[in-house]
């Protein structure tokens, strides 16, 4: 078989088979049951509540959680424009790298706050190391905060009544040191042992064997990349991301980063099935994230690996199929399932160029940010999905006449209304941001000639990534698009900043309210929620909300480019 | 909102500490076991040195070319070219860089050059070539340094750098490290 295509299978089962392991660790957290990594982590995490002044057994409600989220993520926002303004004047900055300006400043605030890591600079001459090791920071506390209120959601899943729903800090912090710290420290070693530079020198400069001068940037990047991936954050050191030489030098590199991307993600629907006891509903779930996925990804795949219907009829050959992007030590089977990894997961970081793509893979990378469940982001994959369920129990509830109850709780209007309203809030920001960008350029396509490197439909599909990956809080982009304009950096910002805090404010109120409420046990009349049918109804939920948000935007875009290749 | 601010605060701080200095510091004493003591893998030749994995502009007829860059090969602003498969003007470049091989290598035939020799790749500094866009090259460079070509054959076979496990990945060479042993067969 294929070299490339058995690449390809060997990272999927590899992180299928961590995944199982670790879902049971990340469960064992949240339940609060020993583990053997308490030794280390209790002094530390006592040390951190104690110098902090928090309690971390006071329980609090679902209101209270979202409040607590929401002021360390508004003090995280104001310390990072702080820095990032000031960079020039402050230590670690060998490369004498300027500040920012304050709307590139307050994007990348906003994107590494979020968990979104949406770039507007290059790494390399845009950032100070300091700069560098801020955002560090935020890609570890800002998907523990995804982790942490997923938590939250599964503590009010219980098959009881619940009136609070345990601590926010206590869960943030553990999932920061037990879960996240741990598996960025075993990638980065695995990195620097493979040629990732891991050093506070600046730029070296050398002479090439042709004799050209040429620079050479560096730093700490092992560390940067290592929680970069694990943490779906996907923010990348240098500019081109795990593209480049030195954050990924190799397939190995390459096969531990794509693992690393899925791994919390898909570990989080295990974690699931242990703390709630309910390992069929976890293996339902499972199943109809990774049909979604695979229905994305081989395609993408086939097309990759196919090449460029416009390069083929030059005559030449394309063994190696589309490579304009894309690096020959990956091939396009690895940097093809990349894309789809990375886009379904929220995580956002690349190995290849994805506005280089033959049209319909771009197509499959938007969908996955479209969709934004098919594992999605970690923690907050399963807040969107949980959205997702609470639709497909109330249609499949009228349906076959019955009232619509998930876990034991019965489902009704209110919780309804915030489930529509968060479901409808992510086409509403892609398309609503699109629209406005289209009719901008449309009106002055002079004033905004540097916003599209690529003429016609590629050019739309351009405005239309940067707003889906904005609001899928997934950091990719198609980069052709000239994004560092007061226009973008403001606009993406807002987008970034909606579609991160509500999608995570309408499952914990959806979670809470139905945790205060009296829990039915199942009988004969119940919707059985752990059966492939109701499996395949989720599946049809997501499908059809997609399809009638998204058909249309993705006509203009990558569906016209692709008949007018063929044509 | 106002309870929660301060010990979010002194949280955040301590976090801080753990997580951009202990957890830097942790990993960079790791790295000082690694070659080069983390500052990027290098080979040395003679007095200079060249870092492996960041490709370089070999543009010299004497050498094996790498693949087109949208940068230049420039290793402190590395990109892609970001052109869309159908955009009319980034095919008019890759029909130029065919015809450009074609002038420089008149035994190959349009159906034998491979896509990556004319394509730009996403960091701009891929240090690789396909073994085809390697062999493809050496009839020329065997006629410019007078040698024989099945020694440059030779050469190729010598440098390829095998799939993970022999079975998973592409197959492919190092250009910096062929250009090299090309030196060093004089």
């Amino acid at each position: 078989m294929n070299s490339e295509i058995l690449g390809v299978l060997l990272m999927y089962l590899l992180v299928v088979l961590l995944a199982i392991p670790l879902g049971r660790y990340i469960g064992k957290i949240f339940n609060y049951e020993p583990t053997w990594l308490d030794r280390l982590f209790n002094p530390i995490d006592n040390l951190f509540f104690k110098l902090s002044g928090i309690n971390p057994k006071t329980e609090m409600t679902w209101k209270q959680h979202a409040i607590a989220l929401l002021t360390i993520n508004f003090i995280w926002f104001l310390i990072c424009m702080l820095i990032l303004t000031n960079m020039s004047n402050l230590p670690l900055n060998p490369d004498n790298n300027p500040s920012m300006s304050g709307d590139l400043a307050f994007n990348t605030a906003v994107s590494f706050v979020t968990n979104t890591n949406l770039q507007h600079y290059s790494g390399e001459s845009g950032l100070s190391y300091l700069g560098q090791l801020i955002l560090m920071l935020w890609q570890f506390i800002s998907a523990g905060t995804g982790i942490a209120i997923c938590a939250v959601v599964f503590a009010a899943m219980q098959s009881r009544t619940v009136a609070t729903l345990g601590n926010f800090y206590s869960f943030f912090v553990r999932s920061c040191t037990r879960i996240l710290f741990p598996i960025a420290v075993i990638v980065a070693i695995t990195l620097v042992f493979n040629g990732v530079p891991m050093t506070f020198a600046g730029k070296d400069t050398i002479t090439t064997l042709q004799g050209d001068t040429v620079m050479v940037s560096r730093g700490p990047v092992a560390g940067f990349v290592a929680i970069k991936q694990i943490g779906t954050n996907g923010g990348g050191f240098f500019g081109p991301n795990s593209a480049h030489p030195f954050e990924n030098p190799n397939y190995f590199t390459n096969v531990v980063e794509t693992v690393s991307i899925s791994l919390i993600p898909i570990a989080m629907i295990f974690a699931l099935g242990y703390v709630l006891k309910r390992k069929k509903l976890a293996n339902v779930i499972f199943g109809v994230m990774t049909a979604g996925f695979l229905l994305l990804c081989i395609p993408s795949i086939m097309n990759e690996m196919q090449g460029n219907k416009a390069i083929e009829n030059m005559g030449i050959a394309q063994n190696m199929g589309s490579m304009e992007g894309k690096e020959v030590r990956f091939g396009s089977a690895a940097s093809a399932y990349w894309a789809i990894t990375t886009t379904t997961t929220s995580n956002g970081s690349v190995n290849s160029m994805h506005d280089s793509m033959t049209p319909l893979t771009g197509m499959y990378a938007l969908l996955g940010m479209m969709v934004n469940s098919f594992y999605g982001g970690v923690g907050v994959g399963f807040l969107n999905f949980y959205i997702f369920i609470i639709l497909a129990v109330f249609i499949s509830g009228l349906m076959v006449g019955r009232t619509p109850e998930f876990l034991g709780k019965k489902i009704e209007a209110k919780e309804m209304k915030i489930a529509m309203v968060i479901a409808l809030l992510h086409p509403l920001l892609i398309l609503t941001g699109t629209a406005l960008a289209s009719f901008l350029y449309i009106q002055n396509p002079e004033a905004y000639s540097s916003w599209l490197a690529n003429p016609g439909n590629h050019g739309f599909s351009e405005m239309l990534y940067e707003f889906t990956s904005s609001s899928a809080n997934n950091g990719s982009g198609f980069e052709g698009l000239g994004d560092n304009t007061p226009f973008w950096n403001i606009a993406c910002g807002i987008v970034m900043l909606l579609a991160r805090y509500l999608p995570i404010i309408g499952p914990v109120a959806i979670a809470g309210i139905l945790a205060g409420k009296k829990y039915i046990p199942e009988s004969a009349g119940t919707l059985k929620t752990d059966t492939s049918t109701f499996g395949l109804m989720v599946f049809a939920v997501m499908a059809i909300v997609a399809a009638l948000a998204f058909f249309p935007a993705l006509t203009l875009g990558p569906i016209a480019e692709y008949f007018s290749l063929i044509n | 909102m106002k309870s929660n601010f301060v010990p979010a605060l002194r949280l955040t701080f301590l976090l801080l500490v753990f997580f951009s200095c202990i957890y830097t510091c942790l990993i960079l004493v790791i790295a000082q076991l690694s070659s080069n003591k983390g500052n990027g893998e290098v080979v040395q030749s003679g007095n200079l040195y060249y870092y492996t994995n960041i490709g370089q502009n070999f543009s010299a007829d004497k050498y094996f070319n790498s693949r087109p860059s949208a940068v230049n090969y420039n290793a402190a602003g590395a990109g892609g070219s970001n052109k869309g498969p159908t955009n009319p003007e980034y095919l008019a470049i890759v029909q130029s860089r065919i015809d450009t091989i074609l002038i420089k290598n008149p035994t190959v035939t349009t159906a034998q050059i491979p896509s990556e020799l004319v394509t730009a790749s996403g960091s701009g500094l891929d240090p690789h070539l396909s073994v085809e866009a390697a062999e493809i090259q050496a009839p020329r460079i065997a006629k410019i340094r007078n040698v024989n070509e099945n020694t440059i054959y030779q050469l190729i076979q010598s440098n390829i750098e095998q799939p993970l496990f022999g079975i998973f990945g592409t197959t492919k060479v190092n250009v910096l490290k062929l250009n090299l042993a090309l030196d060093n067969l004089n």
